[in-house]
């Protein structure tokens, strides 16, 4: 072992030396061959479907998973074409995308935003996805997407409802077909003060974390609109599972409506709680106390049961739509129809959005003639399609939020089976819902190609 | 070398060898092939490797030296990855501020954890530290949404001030775009591919740096083993009671290892804001502290290299068993006649994908029954085996007590 003694002059010397290093390798980094990241150059292009595939929302990832599976299919040509057959734009024929066999890799979300980014990661680093979507919670969804945007790669998001995603955390790279909270509010207010009066007093119970506080903020805003009171919000931990502490003081709180912002199995336990603490049989300032929720899901209410029956919310779509609400909802019967031949049971909604979106890329990407992210993006911006079940569709520059009619629906009293468990009472003109792009804040800033 | 012994430098120089061409190493298959899918050499999952390794070695310093098992060690790794997001929020997009803060802020929570929990030892120890962990998540979760950005993260936004001139990595966009954390302009994710005959080897700069600075971590945890500060620890591992009766307070030694220990920590979460700026408040939730145990055991507790390894196998299971999905098996048995391919897949489906975690779990038996020291007991037999003599030292996994 030896001590050298250090000079300036040795100093200086490797400093020099260590700069030179540090800044020759910059040169190869610059940019090589490709225009953007992941530029897919053979016969095949690589899409990265990242769902929940353990964790609460589960359920909901193995039915995305479906449907992208689905979609991949049709793009290639595969099976009966679902939607393609109906969707307004015409430039698919089957034969992948741009001419390009469709691949696909799947990654495990555990509806953590870490887990998540870290499976996003992997598919853009290693498997060279060009485009990623996904994602069944909003945390995850806003995650996902700024990782996109920062790796220049577009991101279709998937089940994912809160107004942050489009609002105060919007992306240029990323888009969303999905419906928001906002619009749940909007679609529902003039259906439960039409049923329920305009002089009630709701008590909301709140799951505490983002989306539940946007869910609640629009629920309130649209109802006290109209003459509600808010007789109290309480938040609720998002790993809670009893929630009978927080359903007791309810009737005594002078309030007649429950508003319960719970998704997936928070919203299962505590609608089973309030319907076991006999609040539907209930009467409170002389009327029927009643229960609202405003997002519903089949595969919730299939896990509340009979519990839902006579209960409102809102969805973004239910397979039943076409038949009860006729022709101008054209599409659904196309998908449900290739689902359920290949799958034996109907799509839930977050089927419905990620198939949507698959098919929405794949024909942006066809009409742009490439798949660079900032074309890509200029396609879909402004867009307006029909024939993908929800009726006329615009996807909004401004935002990349996706605008059309919202469903409001109750659950059934008697259900015929599993499937069958919600009726839809009423579908909310696009026109109703839509809102000004500016009133949630945030920045789009620039699309970006990565590379 | 550097003040270590001739055994030291080797190891030290080895693992310098293994971060340098882990590229290479963890690229064995070509692209394209079918099993590319088993290639861990991505900048993501190499970064990964190395942060989660300083997070072990970190933890070790802790579990393997003084046998205070801690439950808690996420919240460290949270509070490091917040307060490095912070600063990249308002000072610089440069990474060094970040990861300096985050190494600061760690090691004062942790000083204040530590305090209170160091009254005890054993499993009372454990599950002060869960709860304060525990505490941590739930605060980050909810009650300090302002500052943790509640249950969707916090990221690095466009409207961030970033008060620091732009040559040190101040402003608040590049182009209409949030610029990328960087270090003098070297932005983290920028890697040069060099494709050699089939394969493709990916030399990321974020990689490198921490690989550097898990060197450095590496380095110091070798001198503080060999120290007597280290001795120190060993004693009261293997008797605290004979030591205080000797007239000796261990609190102070406790005290400062556990402040060490959190100080490794909060480098890891730093390093993970550098290289993917979000953080989310699962990142301190009871699981991750359980991982980094897991971690430690799997590699070798009180090993030096050990909880490298356990680190690195773990998210290898993690981030490529995850991703083997159905669709994949049936390629991989498609030579198969079509029942025993079928067959093949329904009996492998349980261990892939969302079954990584079953896979580990067994892994994790198997090792804990048969190799009880860990993977580095597993090289030291190989290395008995194959009759190369290690003379000098019994397994120094045996516990003291």
């Amino acid at each position: 072992m030896s001590i050298k003694t250090v000079s300036r002059r040795g100093v200086l010397k490797s400093g020099a030396v260590a700069g030179a290093g540090l800044a020759v390798p910059t040169i190869f980094t610059a940019s090589s061959a490709a225009a953007f990241t992941n530029e897919p150059t053979g016969s095949s292009v690589t899409l990265g479907f990242n769902v929940p595939q353990t964790g609460a929302y589960a359920d909901e990832g193995a039915d995305e998973l479906r449907a992208y599976e689905l979609a991949v299919e049709h793009l290639n040509g595969g099976g009966d074409g679902g939607m393609l057959n109906t969707f307004s734009s015409k430039v698919l024929n089957g034969s992948g995308i741009l001419g390009k066999k469709v691949e696909y890799v799947t990654g495990d979300t555990q509806t953590k935003p870490d887990a998540a980014r870290a499976a996003a990661r992997s598919m853009i680093e290693k498997d060279g996805a060009v485009m990623i979507t996904g994602g069944s919670s909003s945390g995850v969804a806003v995650a996902v997407q700024a990782l996109c945007q920062e790796a220049g790669i577009i991101f279709m998001a998937g089940l994912t409802h809160s107004n942050d995603t489009t609002g105060k955390d919007k992306k240029a790279n990323g888009f969303r077909h999905f419906f928001n909270s906002y619009m749940s509010g909007a679609a529902l207010a003039p259906i439960l003060a039409k049923n329920y009066g305009n002089d009630r007093k709701a008590y909301h119970l709140t799951a505490d974390y983002n989306w539940g506080y946007t869910t609640e903020e629009a629920v309130r805003t649209s109802t006290e609109a109209m003459g509600w009171e808010t007789v109290a919000a309480v938040k609720t931990p998002l790993a809670q599972t009893d929630f009978s502490s927080y359903v007791a003081p309810v009737l005594n709180s002078g309030a007649d409506v429950l508003v319960l912002n719970h998704y997936g199995a928070n919203m299962v336990n505590s609608l089973t709680s309030a319907v076991q603490f006999g609040l539907r049989a209930a009467e409170a300032n002389g009327k029927n106390f009643e229960i609202v929720v405003p997002l519903y899901s089949r595969l919730m209410a299939r896990g509340a049961g009979k519990n839902v029956a006579g209960i409102f919310g809102s969805t973004n779509w239910h397979w039943s739509l076409e038949n009860v609400a006729g022709a101008k909802y054209a599409g659904t019967n196309a998908f449900v129809q290739s689902f359920g031949q290949k799958y034996g049971f109907p799509p839930s909604q977050a089927a419905h959005t990620v198939y949507c979106q698959t098919l929405l890329y794949a024909d942006a990407v066809q009409r742009a003639g490439s798949f660079n992210p900032c074309a890509v993006a200029e396609a879909l911006e402004g867009f307006e399609f029909d024939g993908l079940g929800n009726g006329p569709t615009l996807y909004r520059a401004e935002d990349h939020q996706c605008f059309k009619d919202v469903l409001v629906v109750r659950g059934k009293e008697n259900p015929d089976n599993d499937f069958d468990l919600l009726e839809i009472v009423d579908v909310t003109p696009a026109a109703q819902v839509t809102y000004d792009a500016s009133i949630f804040g945030g920045e789009l800033g620039s699309c970006n190609p990565g590379a | 070398m550097f003040g270590l012994n001739k055994k030291d430098t080797s190891l030290l120089l080895i693992v310098a060898a293994l971060v340098a061409l882990a590229p290479i190493i963890l690229n064995p298959f070509p692209e394209g092939s079918g099993m590319a899918q088993f290639n861990a050499g991505y900048p993501d999952l190499m970064q990964r490797f190395v942060i989660f390794g300083i997070f072990a070695i970190g933890f070790n310093i802790l579990f393997g030296l003084t046998g205070y098992l801690s439950f808690g060690h996420a919240a460290f790794l949270g509070a490091g990855s917040y307060a490095g997001m912070w600063m990249m929020k308002l000072l610089s997009i440069n990474v060094i501020p970040a990861i300096v803060f985050s190494v600061i802020i760690a090691g004062l929570i942790s000083l204040a954890i530590g305090w209170i929990s160091l009254r005890r030892s054993g499993i009372y120890f454990s599950i002060l530290t869960l709860a304060f962990a525990q505490m941590a998540f739930a605060l980050a979760a909810s009650v300090l949404t302002p500052i943790t950005g509640g249950e969707t993260g916090l990221q690095t936004n466009l409207n961030d001030p970033r008060i620091l001139p732009g040559f040190l990595g101040g402003g608040s966009s590049v182009d209409g775009n949030i610029p990328k954390p960087s270090l003098f302009g070297i932005e983290m994710t920028s890697s040069f591919e060099v494709p050699v005959a089939g394969w493709l080897w990916t030399f990321n700069w974020g990689y490198y740096i921490c690989g550097i600075v898990m060197l450095i971590a590496f380095y110091i945890a070798i001198r503080i083993f060999r120290s007597p500060f280290g001795l120190m620890l060993k004693a009261v591992k293997s008797n605290q009671q004979r030591l205080n009766y000797t007239g000796l307070n261990t609190r102070p030694y406790m005290l400062a290892c556990f402040v060490i220990s959190g100080m490794y920590a909060g480098l890891a979460g730093g390093l993970m804001a550098a290289m993917d700026p979000q953080v989310g408040a699962e990142r301190m939730q009871w699981t991750a502290s359980g991982e980094v145990v897991l971690m430690t055991i799997l590699g070798g507790v009180g090993t030096l290299i050990g909880p490298v390894l356990g680190a690195g196998l773990i998210k290898y299971f993690e981030n490529i068993f995850s991703k083997i999905n159905d669709n994949l098996l049936h390629q991989w048995f498609a030579f198969l006649p079509d029942g025993l391919e079928d067959l093949m897949v329904t009996i492998i489906h349980p261990f892939i994908g969302k079954g990584w975690h079953l896979t580990l779990g067994l892994m994790f038996m198997a090792i804990v029954i048969f190799l009880p020291g860990g993977l580095v007991e597993g090289g030291q037999r190989l290395r008995k085996m194959f009759g190369r003599k290690s003379e000098e030292r019994a397994p120094k996994t045996t516990p003291a007590e």
